[in-house]
């Protein structure tokens, strides 16, 4: 029952991090869109913090470059758990167009153990919060 | 039977003052989101981000002290409580210059926040500590002296004594100095609060979260409960002190609500300011304003 009613809170609280592993900083400005009067995620209790420590979501766009594979790592193991990852755009879930580049480091999974993806380049607004349902339909 | 008696009406301060200042904190969520054309989270919403929090694990980074780590939101938590029985009693007795304990005890949150940023053992973390200090060096002074208004006025060192001055000569706030008074130490219990023009020591975009940087699970959740319990008392404190407090309980309530919008107003219309400007703000203007309502007080406006 206890835990039960950890998970609940949890699905409907979801303090999200975001780090850009080498982006072209589209895909960041659009999650910050999720934040603004039309979209509002706060709605469902979601907070952009500032902290990984404070997390249960790491949204993560970029390829992941080579300079900043044990970055992710270690931001991945600094995440309380019960912690999520989320890969955000084109080149976090596949490369992209920067797959043949000499700073490619794997997309994002290769790194880490990735969620839920959510392509596009970038993704819409709407796309993430789709996304971030399939995400909540995840936890149990 | 007195220790007892003391430790329940801790007891129940803590859970009156943490559930108004939950809803206090939800109210500035709320009000902020429609400042900013957004619908905001519902009512529950901090209920659910304190249950979450301590669902979650906890880290203790590899390099911090451990026991201070750990106590330090305890510490501010309980200190806050004892705050709020004092409150609570004073209205119904007088206890002994218990304005002072007030000064006091109001102090020890900024502490707590000092003491947990230095035990992190991270960077971060002590450049918010060291903030957070400086913050306090600066409010500290304009406060004390905003508050010495209402004592000057009805000579009194006693919360007892300055409400039943205010039923009898008119509220606090009603004349010139009061008035300045009230601004001033609104002022400086927002630096306590470290809400926008003075959250420095919290900077998320610039220091990622200051002080707090290291906290997860059970601690963070005591801190976020910790700054909303500072929230309801710090209200309270000035509703009692300035406005005459809660005798009336629906002009009491429509009071503090004022004071909240006020503060919510204030934080959500200005930019953060440096270490340095708030020093040069507080121990310019907010000691001036605090010195020029002490000379009406005793001028009798």
């Amino acid at each position: 029952m206890a835990i039960d009613l950890k998970t609940k809170a949890l699905k409907k609280s979801l303090f999200v991090f975001h780090l850009s592993t080498g982006s072209c900083n589209n895909c960041d400005i659009e999650i910050l869109d999720c934040l603004t009067p039309r979209f509002d995620i706060e709605r469902f209790g979601m907070v952009l913090v500032g902290s990984i420590k404070h997390a249960d979501v790491l949204l993560v766009t970029g390829i992941g470059t080579v300079k900043n594979a044990n970055r992710i790592k270690l931001l991945y193991e600094q995440m309380p758990k019960p912690g999520f990852v989320v890969a955000i755009g084109a080149c976090a879930c596949t490369g992209g167009i920067f797959r043949d580049g000499y700073t490619m480091n794997g997309p994002v999974d290769k790194i880490i153990p990735v969620d839920v993806y959510i392509p596009g380049c970038p993704p819409k607004p709407e796309a993430m919060i789709a996304g971030i349902t399939k995400l909540l339909a995840k936890i149990r | 039977m007195g220790i007892l008696f003391f430790l329940l009406s801790v007891a129940g301060s803590f859970v009156v003052f943490s559930l108004v200042g939950i809803m206090s904190g939800w109210f500035d969520r709320k009000i902020t989101a429609r400042l900013q054309w957004r619908v905001g989270p519902p009512w529950w919403q901090n209920f659910i981000d304190f249950v979450k929090l301590t669902g979650k694990e906890t880290l203790i980074p590899e390099n911090a002290n451990e026991k201070i780590f750990l106590l330090a939101p305890v510490i501010g938590i309980v200190s806050l409580s004892v705050t709020g029985a004092f409150l609570i009693s004073g209205l119904y007795q007088t206890v002994k210059w218990d304005l002072f304990i007030f000064i006091y005890l109001l102090m020890i949150p900024s502490i707590a926040i000092f003491l947990a940023g230095s035990s992190s053992g991270n960077v971060l973390a002590s450049v918010g500590a060291g903030r957070e200090l400086r913050l306090m060096l600066s409010y500290e002074f304009p406060f004390i002296i905003a508050l010495l208004v209402p004592v000057i006025k009805s000579g009194a060192t006693e919360i007892f004594d300055i409400v039943r001055f205010q039923m009898t000569e008119g509220i606090n706030i009603g004349y010139v100095s009061g008035f300045l008074a009230f601004f001033v130490s609104l002022l400086a219990f927002m630096g306590k609060l470290g809400y926008i023009p003075f959250d420095v020591s919290e900077a998320e975009t610039e220091i990622a979260a200051g002080a707090l940087v290291e906290y997860s699970g059970l601690p963070l959740a005591l801190f976020k409960l910790m700054k909303w319990i500072l929230l309801s008392v710090g209200i309270s404190f000035m509703v009692v002190y300035f406005m005459g407090g809660f005798k009336n309980i629906f002009t009491g309530i429509l009071k503090y609500i004022g004071v909240l919008v006020l503060i919510i107003l204030i934080k959500n219309t200005n930019p953060r300011l440096r270490t340095d400007q708030i020093l040069r703000f507080s121990w310019g203007w907010l000691t001036v304003f605090g010195f020029v309502a002490v000379i009406f007080a005793l001028m009798g406006y």
